[in-house]
């Protein structure tokens, strides 16, 4: 028995997975994770379980603690209690690089492209450790240098294509309108081969339309790569749309976590949103 | 090729390219001419130098975004361990050029070696605080290569860092003198192969930049955080950035070794060290070909402007500001373009009145 089955007979699940992925190893297993700043716990006793091809969203009031969940997935922080395993490998102690490695790649909350460089550049650096080519024929431009440039040329813009951008492939990232830019994001998260992806607040400053499009992205990016995904979101109607089943977080805690209609009636989630009605506390 | 030529980035680095080569005939077909000045043409191996250097120091500086205070370390260290290799070389290789060539190579891998070991820790920080270990590093080459004494004899070769170590035999030879440098050397650098040293330079940064190291290394500069989160390794791609910028430093330094007589470690103090960072600085930060061409005329400038003397420091600033300000500051760029505009003007009207 490997160590990760010891851990899953240990701790029992909280079953959030789709029918077709309960036998499968989960992409994501987070026990009990916690982290303190200094004397402030910001998140404490954080559980979750994602399947390999499913749509979960992490929502909650400003402030509960969403991003700094994800920056724990992500080894930007390490966490102070708890731990993390990555298609059943633990990351205690990685740095940011190597967990995406592992399989989980992210976009930003204020979005975080390679201005300088075009959208092409941006995807390719994110294929950045699929293209095999030694260091000296980079250096020398060797045949085996322009061979993996074509075969990464072509796929990024498959990427590119697959959400659309495959015209704005040679513009500069920066000059892109914000929604693209939130695109790009995504592109640039899939050209890593991850085996989930966490998107922060992907609608944020779009409009209604872009918002209908990225749903329909969203899922389609699920059934093309067959790849999990995590997403923070404060617009409802793209949550309870797209994401199978939910988690719902506040000061540091989750105080829910269900089906999307689940959420809708459950009376903390109200609470949290909406505040304790006076007269029937 | 026109798909190629079609891309802005190729057809830059074919510019760049260019210019090298072309300049370099030029130079060539004057100095056949005999209308070189003496003096010119000793200018001619020092500004393939420094162009190797500016473009080196821009690949840390400009690409990479670190600001980096002791290139001319890395130069020192090239000069002298070129100076000693084509000493030791003597009798070896008779071939001057390729005993020059062994020297450039061994002296940038020395360079980038010890390039590899101070970047271990010296990579670890970031922005202003790099910069000042850099210079620290600058200082402490400088005087470890004025306190080393290095020599032939019949024995072998000998180095030590103090003279009571240094025990040579009679009719042995110093090839480096602690505090007095290295003397007698060998004059094996020739403008022909400063050029090559140019191209070599440009192929290997432009070449880097065009890579995918290169959009790693970019892609660290504009976002670290993102960068990591995609799966790149910040530390492993600065620091080859580092080397690759100390080795071709040190070449460029050997060659710079040997183009002189006698050369002592002063030269490669912290003024060479800025001087090369005004030459990136002033060219554009990332951009190669200004680079090359800021470091041509700033080394002429102030070799040009010897007869006025005591003046000569002070006009050069005076240049090197206001070239600054008509570069770089949006209000002088408005005021020069609308003094364009106006004298654009009044010249088409002339043209106009005499077509009448």
């Amino acid at each position: 028995m490997n160590e990760y089955s010891r851990k899953m007979l240990k701790v029992p699940t909280y079953n959030l997975l789709r029918e077709q992925d309960k036998d499968k190893l989960p992409v994501l297993d987070v026990r009990n994770l916690g982290i303190d700043f200094g004397g402030l716990t910001a998140v404490d006793g954080f559980n979750i379980t994602i399947g390999p091809t499913e749509i979960s969203g992490l929502i909650g009031p400003n402030g509960a603690g969403k991003t700094t969940i994800f920056n724990l997935l992500t080894s930007v922080y390490q966490p102070t209690r708890g731990s993390i395993l990555i298609n059943g490998i633990d990351t205690k102690g990685m740095t940011t690089h190597k967990v995406n490695k592992l399989g989980i790649a992210r976009t930003f909350q204020n979005i975080r492209l390679f201005t300088d460089m075009t959208a092409l550049d941006n995807v390719k650096v994110g294929m950045h450790n699929e293209i095999k080519c030694p260091f000296i024929s980079s250096l020398l431009h060797l045949p085996p240098y322009y061979k993996a440039e074509k075969k990464a040329n072509e796929k990024a813009m498959e990427l590119l294509d697959f959400m659309g951008l495959a015209d704005v492939a040679d513009k500069k990232a920066g000059s892109l309108p914000y929604g693209v830019q939130r695109r790009l994001e995504i592109v640039r998260a899939l050209a890593t081969n991850p085996s989930i992806i966490l998107l922060d607040e992907p609608a944020a400053g779009m409009n209604p339309s872009e918002t209908t499009e990225l749903m329909h992205q969203i899922r389609r990016i699920r059934d093309t790569f067959h790849i999990a995904i995590f997403l923070i979101e404060h617009d409802m109607n793209l949550v309870m749309n797209v994401c199978e089943a939910i988690a719902v977080v506040n000061y540091g805690r989750i105080i829910a976590k269900g089906t999307p209609e689940e959420i809708r009636q459950n009376p903390a989630v109200i609470e949290a949103y909406l505040g304790r009605e006076e007269g029937n506390a | 090729m026109k798909t190629m030529l079609k891309n802005k980035n190729t057809r830059t680095n074919l510019l760049t390219y260019l210019v090298v080569i072309v300049a370099f005939v030029v130079m060539q077909v004057l100095n056949s001419q005999g209308m070189l000045g003496s003096s010119m043409k000793g200018y001619l191996v020092p500004i393939c130098v420094y162009i190797s250097l500016a473009v080196s120091l821009n690949l840390l500086v400009g690409v990479c975004g670190e600001l980096s205070l002791g290139h001319a370390g890395f130069m020192g260290i090239g000069a002298f361990s070129g100076i000693v290799i084509a000493a030791l070389l003597k009798d070896t290789i008779a071939n001057d050029a390729l005993r020059l060539v062994c020297a450039m190579f061994g002296g940038g891998i020395l360079a980038g070696f010890v390039g590899f070991v101070i970047g271990v820790p010296v990579l670890r920080l970031r922005g202003d605080y790099l910069a000042i270990v850099t210079l620290a590093f600058g200082e402490i080459m400088k005087n470890i290569v004025g306190n080393t004494y290095a020599g032939i004899d019949d024995t072998g070769f000998h180095m030590a860092v103090s003279t009571s170590k240094m025990k040579l035999e009679a009719g042995g030879k110093y090839i480096i003198n602690g505090p007095l440098g290295a003397t007698g050397v060998e004059k094996l650098a020739s403008f022909t192969m400063g050029f090559l040293l140019v191209l070599f330079t440009l192929f290997v940064v432009l070449n880097l930049i065009n890579s995918k190291e290169g959009r790693a290394i970019k892609a660290v500069r504009d976002n670290r955080i993102a960068a990591e989160s995609v799966g790149i390794n910040v530390t492993a791609f600065r620091m080859k950035a580092f080397v690759v910028s100390a080795f071709l430093a040190g070449m460029a330094g050997a060659l710079f070794g040997l183009n002189y007589s006698s050369i002592t470690a002063t030269k490669f103090n912290f003024n060479t060290s800025i001087n090369i960072l005004v030459f990136v600085v002033l060219g554009g930060m990332g951009n190669i070909l200004g680079s090359v061409i800021s470091a041509t005329l700033l080394y002429v400038l102030p070799e040009a402007l010897r007869s006025l003397e005591d003046y000569r420091m002070i006009l050069y600033a005076v240049v090197l500001i206001v070239v600054m300000l008509c570069t770089w500051s949006p209000k002088v760029k408005e005021v020069l373009s609308v003094v364009t505009d106006k004298a654009s003007r009044i010249f088409k009207r002339k043209e106009a009145g005499t077509n009448e």
